[in-house]
């Protein structure tokens, strides 16, 4: 689930795992009313959220297996399940140190261990990678991408990262004010733009060069922000020359050209962009 | 099965507390002085009230006369701060997931205050150990500091229910403290904890009457004393004890709030 801070997402988070209530319809999580039957919601999910989830003062290996047992575990099954985690997390050599003395990375892996201590079938990662540095954010991906691989689990993960919805989900659902704008395959929302994206890095302010690229033909969906310019184009490298000359001629300078394959980015902004202005309309 | 439930959850939340506590050396060694602060300083510094006309005590000295009092009133002070847990929780992300967890929420309740009633219990017998060196002495025995431990347990159920309750509606750490305060003293102080109502003004005596802070000091004080009037303690454990259910019952309730609102 892809949107900006304030879209809707952890709202929505927050709902479908019980922990808020909708002012108005019905939710369900594998088959499962979370209004009706929050205690089975419960069960079969696995929660971890935005803030570190771990109790400071307790180790890893004691928050897992109080985890494990407030689901069901029995006292040796607990033990067993968090050592696996443990070790597949590589927390084994921090086990038994007390979770504050965790590093950033080390306690959101302890986090979503803690979410999967008794395989649940959903697991709700809200925004996970939010506040790691990057080396930390790179092992988090790889051991999302893993988790969706290897268990037989849907997770749901809520983002404001573009590039981490395009690394791991297998379907984007892009939110915003509150609505899912629109929903599939990255691929899929990138084929439904065509063409390309034209990059245009110019020395001064871009807005004074917007009026002299919408007379170059075949440009379309232009755009400027700050010093650059962006427009979409059926053929980028063709679109290229003409772009180059039209803002030569304008007496423009350009810093550099890049002409890239769509990408969720694009794909965020077509359709949040569009949003927008109905919402404005409206 | 939802009993045992129940049961076993509390007896996690209740491990995890105490863990929590005795990893904090520092914050487990201010819990069991300052009760012994109180007791000493109290003591010398009302001594001399025994010989105001109309006070009570018979023969016993000050320090006999306040010991329930610096008991109850310890009880009272430690579990104002219960609620204190609850917002470090919600402010991590802890209680988030303990609430999208089968976790029971009256274990959520029950957990702390059997931490609070349990840190009671030390703390009370610390201030029994600490009176009895000074030479106060209890004619009621047995009976009367099990009536007092009874109490005192009573007393932080309520207060750290009500304190629970309080962080779920509020969730904020000052707006919690500035409210336990402005009912903590109050209740501290318009009861007989440290002073005979007796010699107080009228309308404490009357207010005192329906201080659950006093009742829990009357019935520990009766008793300890020589000739129980077990009639004066009874009925007051009696209203402790439906108290006590009451508010844990409503702590409870709070976490529909805390969730409708989330």
């Amino acid at each position: 689930m892809l949107g900006r801070n304030g879209a809707g997402k952890s709202t929505t988070v927050k709902i479908l795992t019980t922990l808020a209530r909708p002012d108005s319809g019905r939710a369900w999580v594998v088959g499962l009313d979370v209004l009706r039957q929050p205690d089975a919601v419960r069960h079969a999910i696995g929660l971890v959220s935005q803030k570190a989830s771990s109790d400071p003062m307790a180790t890893g290996r004691e928050n897992l297996v109080l985890a494990g047992r407030i689901q069901g575990l029995t006292r040796s099954d607990a033990r067993a399940r968090a050592g696996e985690l443990l070790a597949r997390f590589e927390l084994t050599d921090a086990a038994d140190r007390l979770a504050k003395t965790y590093s950033g990375g080390m306690a959101r892996k302890l986090d979503v261990a803690i979410g999967l201590v008794h395989r649940p079938r959903v697991l709700f990662l809200d925004e996970p990678t939010t506040g790691l540095d990057p080396e930390a954010r790179g092992q988090m991906w790889a051991e999302i991408a893993r988790l969706a691989a290897e268990e037989e689990m849907t997770v749901l993960l809520t983002t404001h990262y573009l590039d981490e919805a395009d690394q791991l989900a297998g379907r984007v659902a892009i939110v915003d004010r509150g609505r899912v704008i629109v929903e599939g395959t990255p691929e899929e929302l990138k084929s439904e733009l065509r063409g390309d994206t034209v990059h245009v890095e110019l020395t001064a302010a871009a807005a004074r060069a917007l009026p002299v690229l919408e007379r170059v033909a075949g440009l379309r969906e232009i755009a400027a922000e700050g010093s650059r310019l962006r427009a979409r184009a059926d053929s980028g490298a063709r679109a290229v020359p003409a772009v180059l000359a039209a803002l030569d001629g304008a007496g423009v300078d350009v810093t550099s050209v890049t002409v890239a394959r769509p990408s969720l980015d694009d794909v965020y902004l077509r359709h949040v962009g569009r949003a927008f202005e109905e919402v404005a309309a409206a | 099965m939802t009993t045992v439930t129940l049961v076993r959850h509390s007896g996690y939340l209740t491990v995890r507390s105490v863990r929590a506590l005795l990893r904090q050396p520092a914050f487990a060694a201010i819990t069991l002085v300052q009760p012994v602060i109180w007791l000493l300083l109290f003591g010398q510094l009302f001594r001399s009230v025994v010989h105001i006309p109309g006070f009570s005590s018979a023969s016993g000295s000050y320090l006999e006369f306040i010991t329930p009092g610096v008991i109850v009133m310890t009880a009272l002070f430690s579990s104002a701060w219960a609620g204190t847990v609850y917002i470090e929780d919600m402010d991590r992300g802890v209680m988030d997931r303990l609430l999208a967890s089968p976790v029971r929420r009256g274990a959520m309740i029950v957990g702390t205050i059997a931490y609070q009633a349990l840190t009671t219990v030390v703390q009370t017998l610390v201030v029994f150990g600490i009176a009895y060196a000074s030479g106060a002495r209890f004619p009621g025995g047995l009976a009367g500091i099990g009536v007092t431990l009874l109490a005192a347990c009573l007393v932080s159920v309520v207060i750290a229910s009500f304190s629970n309750a309080i962080a779920l509606l509020v969730r904020q750490q000052e707006a919690l403290i500035g409210i336990s305060q402005f009912i903590v003293l109050p209740l501290q102080f318009l009861s007989s904890a440290v002073m005979d109502t007796r010699v107080s003004p009228a309308w404490v005596r009357h207010v005192a009457r329906y201080n659950p802070v006093d009742w829990a000091v009357v019935a520990s004080r009766q008793a300890l004393s020589a000739d129980t009037a077990w009639g004066a303690v009874l009925p007051r454990l009696g209203f402790l004890t439906l108290l006590a259910v009451v508010l844990a019952w409503l702590a409870t309730r709070a976490f529909r709030t805390y969730q409708r609102s989330a």
